[in-house]
């Protein structure tokens, strides 16, 4: 990827609070109309990320590139971004009307084309008749939305959005989400998307950086992030997944045969162009992508057979735990229940398990 | 009354208690028990503040008559007051120098109390203890120090005349209105500096961030935003300085020579060498009744701007 075609470029960005070092030698590109999240835990550097992005913060070193702009000498208020602060920032003495028209005054506009713009913004927030309530009387999807409507109504470059959605209710966020990659979609502006929840950035994102102490670990399509994770931090952060120690036997024509501790012989063509014959690698499965049987499967050439251990029904789904020879940690299968259930495989049975060519995924060390 | 109806009310379904009747009643009824915890502070007030108040009122309708007074009621006092232009000069005098008292502190005072409130982060207290320093000091203590720094040969007249500025002393400086209004914004800058500072406390600091991402630069972020939310404190502090330095005469009479008398200074008069309670007691009522308007037109005011603002 070059420099040309990112909109947002942030190139070998690092920050330090005093010694601590909140970022660590980023690099990404982001596309123009790309819905762009930011994913990790508390304290990975992701909203630092974007505050040096709105100019809040700046970095130690690096530059972060703008529509090909540099953006180290543009102070906050002249970038041509806008934000959604986490705890949505409506001026509490401005009515819902002028919180919504209040970045407007650069542009003196006359009066009826003022009002116009904002009547447009209520109605693309569905809060048409709400213009002269004040901030506290509003509800928390409502703030969420007027800051959104703030924001958008001066047809920014980029929206910044720092976890718009983490202080709404399990259903409202649900709604919402869906709302914001409409309202994305319509207005076609580029979003950039802070979040620590997986789901959330799953959902939404065109593409996800998830990030980890300061470092973006990988950068991909929620798709990818999910079926060909990098590493194990990525693969553990998102979804679950089961690890086994494994030593590359031979790679040839885009495969690799690799020999799985309590598994055996697994070849896949999931892995990445630094992988050597004779390495001892990490190889992982989601525990979907397992399949649990009672009997030995005959269609099925990958195959080992196991000990049931623990299993848990969960309605629409259940999780078993099955045992290996020479493996310490049971393996995790999840299995859709599209049959009746007739109660749960007893412990200590024999059960076989399966699994697809290529369901595989060798990891590169962390 | 409603709490004793609460109480008989209530009586029927609670039970008996052996600490007493009287102590029974109090924990019943919410309203007694809020009116025993007043109580000490209420006597106060009322031997303090209301007896007087309504000693100052009916005094301010009799008369002197030599030594004593003439108790028939009367509205002579108030007659003098309009009719002879010493007193309203000096009211008129006073609240204009203590409106310029109030406005001085205030823009004095609203950059200190917005430095500790946006740029220190850490050991605020200390910040607040040192600003209200000097206020441990006597209040006559301070208005004798702006004596000395103001004075003939005090300290601003003798650096400036070392350093060949001026020949001879600036008058002007001591003995003027300008002497009093600069003590009075002096000695009652913590009580301005101490509302405003937490109302700027208080602001969001995402606020400013989020007016600065929509487009204002530091100056219009503050009289967009900082400005408006800090407003309730400005005007505290401006009502606090203005209601107790018009009725001042401490600093007029030490530091404000002929120029400089205040309402206050008369008042005292009339009850000392002058000899005319009743006058006094006119003059304090007149006094108050143009403060409470005033104060009140302002907050009007302000709160008709603050509207208009947003």
């Amino acid at each position: 990827m070059t420099q040309n075609d990112a909109y947002i470029s942030i190139r070998n960005v690092n920050k330090f609070f005093g010694s601590f070092q909140a970022i660590d030698d980023v690099s990404i590109d982001i596309h123009q109309g790309e819905f762009f999240s930011l994913l990790g835990s508390s304290g990975c550097g992701k909203t630092t990320l974007l505050r040096m992005l709105a100019g809040f913060e700046s970095p130690t070193s690096g530059e972060i590139y703008i529509d090909g702009q540099p953006m180290s000498d543009v102070p906050p208020h002249q970038r041509p971004v806008n934000m959604v602060f986490q705890s949505y920032a409506i001026f509490p003495h401005l009515n819902v009307r002028d919180n919504i028209a209040y970045g407007l005054r650069k542009q003196k506009l006359p009066k009826n084309k003022r009002n116009e713009l904002v009547d447009e913004m209520l109605e693309l927030i569905k809060l048409p008749d709400y213009g002269d309530r004040k901030a506290n009387q509003l509800s928390g999807g409502q703030r969420q939305r007027i800051a959104l409507a703030r924001a958008l109504i001066l047809r920014p470059k980029v929206l910044l959005l720092d976890e718009p959605l983490g202080a709404l209710d399990k259903q409202l966020r649900e709604q919402m989400q869906l709302e914001l990659r409409a309202l994305q979609k319509t207005v076609g502006i580029t979003f950039v998307f802070v979040t620590h929840d997986q789901e959330e950035a799953l959902t939404l994102s065109d593409r996800i950086a998830v990030m980890a102490e300061g470092r973006d670990l990988q950068v991909d399509t929620p798709t990818r992030l999910y079926e060909n994770p990098l590493t194990r931090e990525v693969a553990s952060f998102i979804g679950t997944m089961n690890f086994f120690d494994g030593k590359v036997t031979g790679i040839s024509d885009g495969t690799a045969d690799v020999d799985v501790k309590g598994i055996g012989e697994v070849s896949t063509t999931n892995f990445g162009p630094r992988l050597r014959p004779g390495e001892d690698v990490c190889i992982a499965i989601r525990p979907e992508k397992l399949n649990l049987t009672e009997s030995e499967p005959q269609q099925m050439g990958n195959k080992v057979q196991g000990l049931m251990d623990k299993a848990a029904y969960l309605g629409e789904r259940s999780h078993y735990y099955v045992g290996l020879d020479g493996i310490s940690h049971p393996v995790a299968i999840s299995a859709q229940n599209r049959q009746r259930a007739e109660g749960t495989p007893e412990e200590k049975r024999t059960v076989w398990i399966s699994w697809e060519d290529n369901a595989f995924v060798v990891l590169e060390k962390g | 009354m409603s709490g004793e109806r609460v109480t008989s009310a209530n009586s029927g379904l609670s039970k008996p208690s052996g600490t007493g009747r009287l102590s029974g009643l109090l924990q019943r009824s919410e309203a007694a028990r809020g009116i025993s915890l007043l109580s000490p502070t209420l006597l106060i007030m009322i031997i303090g503040v209301a007896i007087p108040f309504g000693i100052l009122v009916v005094m301010s309708f009799w008369t002197q008559v030599g030594f004593g007074f003439d108790t028939s009621l009367t509205l002579a006092n108030y007659q003098n007051f309009g009719e002879r232009p010493i007193y309203g000069a000096l009211l008129t005098r006073s609240l204009w120098m203590s409106g310029a008292a109030t406005v001085a502190t205030v823009l004095l005072c609203y950059p200190m109390a917005y430095f500790v409130a946006f740029h220190i982060h850490r050991n605020k207290m200390i910040w607040i203890v040192l600003i209200t320093l000097p206020f441990w000091t006597s209040y006559l203590l301070r208005v004798f120090a702006w004596k000395v720094v103001l004075g003939y040969e005090g300290v601003i007249n003798s650096a400036l005349m070392t350093l060949g500025l001026i020949k001879t002393p600036l008058e002007f400086l001591l003995y003027s209105q300008s002497a009093v209004v600069i003590t009075l914004a002096h000695a009652w800058a913590a009580f301005a500096i101490l509302p405003m500072y937490v109302s700027l406390e208080k602001i969001d600091k995402s606020l400013l961030e989020a007016a600065t991402d929509l487009g204002d630069g530091p100056v219009w972020r503050f009289f967009r935003i900082t400005l408006p939310l800090s407003l309730p404190g400005v005007i505290s502090a401006s009502l606090l300085i203005f209601i107790p330095t018009t009725g001042d005469y401490i600093t007029p009479a030490l530091l404000g020579g002929p120029d400089g008398a205040m309402i206050g200074n008369l008042i005292q008069k009339q009850f000392g060498a002058i000899n005319n309670w009743p006058m006094g007691a006119t003059l304090s009522i007149i006094l108050m009744l143009s403060i409470a308007t005033i104060a009140l037109v302002f907050m009007f005011v302000t709160n008709f701007v603050r509207k208009r603002i947003s």
